[in-house]
């Protein structure tokens, strides 16, 4: 039977999302909102204007680096454009002494732990893998390019909480506990499945926090699962919530209440938000070839950024605010721009420089190779694997 | 002190020193706990231990080898037991995209201290998938240790090491030895570094070298060998990765020459790199090519048939006299 090239819609699920904000900027006064409200509406007007605010320096950060990558200043890019509420929603409701793990696009996130954002144009610029040490970057982990791999790492780290005691001992300020983003593709991988084994084993202290942002690259989210992504966690005995991605409040009340849960000691908690990538899945990804104009329409019309904006206009805030932070907009991108042009390539020790942690041979004797061979060295009776010494005899 | 331990009692007895040694060390596997693992290796650990040092973890191979790096970034030293050779691909993803690389990626801001023990090899008339040599993918990855012990008194320290080591080790485990008895000096000084190639017999007319289960095979070899008027000194390779040429290079500069001997298929192996680099380096020291007496470049077959598979010491014999025809 040859497969269907085109599949009925999935269901998206037996409920709705909860969702805080409605597209038009509204709060949501519904059975599933009560709960969450209260969060939402304690909140001092500049914490709701740092969700807005993040979202929009994020916004003008992607498009200061997609113009890098078309000006051949960056291998790739990688945007975010669309997703900005799922990520900053969730990436402040972890306290400071909780893990993040991301995948690979969770740029915004790692600013608001602490990241300077030009460690990350840096990967994409070829100058490094990752290299930061996540202890000077708000427990911010470095990208994982193998899809859904990092989950496991992050249900590891739970594990070690668990282990040490740090979570469940009732101080909700040292407790701890980890945040692992991954995609709607990476739940087809069995990294993720089996992280959600172990983390249901272990009860684990961390929240699953899915951004199905329906395209794994050209391939439609109905291709990856015939049930709602959030009711798989139910299947592994892990409590799940839907959320409307693009909603920054929900993104943040909920994942606050799972990671509050999570921390208790209670197990771990999934998240799926339902929101879309508006962009390319990279910079080398061509969207038009698989995408109808309709549905880039529809999540047009329910963009994070403008229904949070519509929020605070709503709620007084002032013209100055959005004037300044258009400006600050403008010099933060113009500052990553001159930063990331300014980056410098790795130096030539970092090519070997901890592949391994203790002392080994074959790279100390591949380092002397190349420091005589660069030296000018280099003749031609030297092997050029770049290991070896002379031969018995040669050159004698 | 010595003690007179099978290979499986010295590494069970080098797992508990591990264990004492450092409270940051965990072990994790299939059935480890309360089973203490199908060869019984880690047999008591987890009575002696509690749960939250010796855990038995659900079935799957990515799953432990990669919750084993989270937990090395949280500061702890996991051992992770994969149960047989042939399983081990489930997490050979983990292992090779993420562990191995894991140090680099972080410009060594985190060290990744994680051991995975592989029981590993023919001789014991199992299934398929249970008698299988892998150990060739590891030692192509950067960033893995491999090694592999050939006595108990090298289990024994040999674990303990690759428990200290800052660097993830691929500890392959020759289950055909599990069950053979050997001393065990309990004096550290008695333990030689794990990356060392070892002269585990002296001789003078051909250098036989081999790791894990075939070390005995090759001193069997030179039993029959010496009987016959041949001198045949015999090499325990230990490591790997990386490889520790000087002890092969004295040796072949003496005798001239060398035959590698191992269970794995010898397309692309260990036996092929060693061959290579010797070549490289003693070639005028060379009396005769090296020789390489290896499995068949076919799947591991029907265990009625591993005999004729498995490479003994007629067929290091065969190769040996090959070499002296030169």
């Amino acid at each position: 039977m040859p497969l269907s090239t085109a599949l009925p819609p999935a269901e998206t699920g037996t409920a709705e999302p909860v969702r805080l904000l409605s597209p038009e900027g509204q709060l949501v006064h519904s059975a599933l909102s009560e709960e969450y409200l209260p969060v939402i509406e304690a909140l001092p007007d500049e914490r709701l204007e740092d969700f807005h605010r993040q979202m929009v320096l994020m916004r003008r950060w992607d498009i200061e680096a997609g113009n890098l990558q078309r000006q051949g200043q960056l291998a790739l890019w990688i945007p975010s454009h669309g997703q900005e509420a799922a990520q900053v929603g969730s990436a402040f409701a972890a306290k400071p002494q909780d893990h993040v793990f991301p995948a690979y696009r969770e740029h915004v996130v790692g600013k608001i732990r602490g990241l300077d954002p030009v460690r990350i144009m840096a990967i994409l610029r070829g100058i490094d893998h990752g290299g930061w040490d996540p202890r000077e970057t708000g427990n911010f982990h470095i990208y994982v390019l193998v899809i859904g791999a990092q989950s496991l790492h992050a249900t590891g780290y739970a594990m070690g909480i668990g282990l040490d005691g740090a979570s469940g001992t009732g101080d909700p300020d040292r407790d701890e506990a980890v945040l692992v983003y991954f995609g709607d593709g990476a739940t087809s991988q069995g990294d993720v499945n089996e992280a959600m084994i172990f983390a249901a084993s272990y009860q684990t202290p961390q929240v699953f926090f899915l951004q199905n942002n329906h395209w794994a690259i050209s391939v439609p989210v109905e291709r990856q699962s015939r049930t709602p992504l959030y009711l798989r966690a139910a299947g592994f005995g892990i409590p799940t919530t839907q959320i409307d991605g693009n909603d920054v409040l929900a993104s943040y009340a909920v994942t606050q209440s799972a990671l509050d849960a999570a921390r208790s000691g209670a197990g771990p908690r999934f998240i799926e938000a339902l929101t879309y990538r508006m962009g390319a899945h990279t910079s080398s990804d061509d969207p038009t070839k698989y995408r109808e104009n309709e549905e880039l329409a529809y999540w047009g019309a329910r963009d994070p950024i403008t229904r949070m904006e519509a929020f605070l206009r709503g709620r007084g805030a002032s013209e100055s605010y959005f004037r300044a932070l258009a400006v600050e907009a403008e010099e933060f991108a113009a500052d990553i721009r001159t930063r990331t042009l300014a980056l410098q390539p790795p130096p030539r020790e970092r090519l070997f420089r901890h592949a391994y942690t203790d002392a080994h041979p074959l790279v100390d004797e591949q380092r002397a190779w190349l420091e005589r061979y660069e030296a000018g060295y280099g003749d031609a009776a030297a092997p050029d694997t770049g290991a070896a010494p002379a031969e018995d005899g040669a050159g004698a | 002190m010595t003690e007179n331990l099978t290979m499986a009692k010295a590494l069970n007895a080098g797992l508990r020193a591990a264990l004492e040694q450092d409270d940051r060390v965990l072990l994790m596997g299939e059935d480890i706990g309360r089973l203490g693992g199908v060869f019984r290796v880690t047999e008591g650990l987890q009575r002696d231990f509690g749960e939250h040092r010796v855990l038995d973890t659900p079935l799957a191979e990515a799953g432990i080898v990669g919750s084993a790096i989270g937990l090395a970034m949280r500061g702890y030293r996991p051992v992770c037991e994969i149960q047989f050779d042939g399983f081990i691909y489930p997490g050979f993803d983990q292992i090779t995209s993420s562990l191995a690389k894991m140090t680099y990626r972080h410009d060594g801001s985190q060290a990744f201290p994680v051991v995975i023990r592989v029981p590993y090899g023919g001789h014991i008339g199992a299934v398929e998938h249970h008698q299988e040599s892998p150990e060739a993918y590891f030692a192509h990855t950067a960033g893995l240790r491999v090694i592999s012990p050939a006595t108990s008194h090298d289990a024994y320290w040999m674990i303990q090491e690759a428990v200290r080591s800052n660097d993830p080790v691929m500890f392959f485990e020759p289950k055909s030895r599990y069950w053979q008895r050997g001393d065990v000096d309990l004096d550290a000084a008695s333990a030689e570094p794990m990356h060392r190639t070892l002269r585990v017999r002296a001789g003078t007319d051909v250098t036989v070298l081999g790791h894990g289960a075939m070390v005995a095979t090759l001193l069997q070899a030179a039993e029959v060998a010496a009987s016959e008027g041949s001198s045949l000194e015999v090499l325990d390779l230990r490591s790997l990765s990386p490889i520790d040429y000087g002890p092969i290079l004295d040796s072949v500069r003496k005798t001239g020459r060398l035959v590698v001997a191992q269970e794995a298929p010898g397309n692309v192996s260990v036996g092929s790199e060693v061959a290579a680099t010797i070549a490289e380096r003693a070639f005028y020291s060379l009396e005769a090519p090296v020789l390489r007496v290896s499995g068949f470049d076919t799947p591991f077959p029907p265990a009625r048939l591993e005999d004729l598979y498995l490479p003994d010491a007629d067929r290091v014999l065969e190769a040996v006299d090959r070499s002296l025809a030169y």
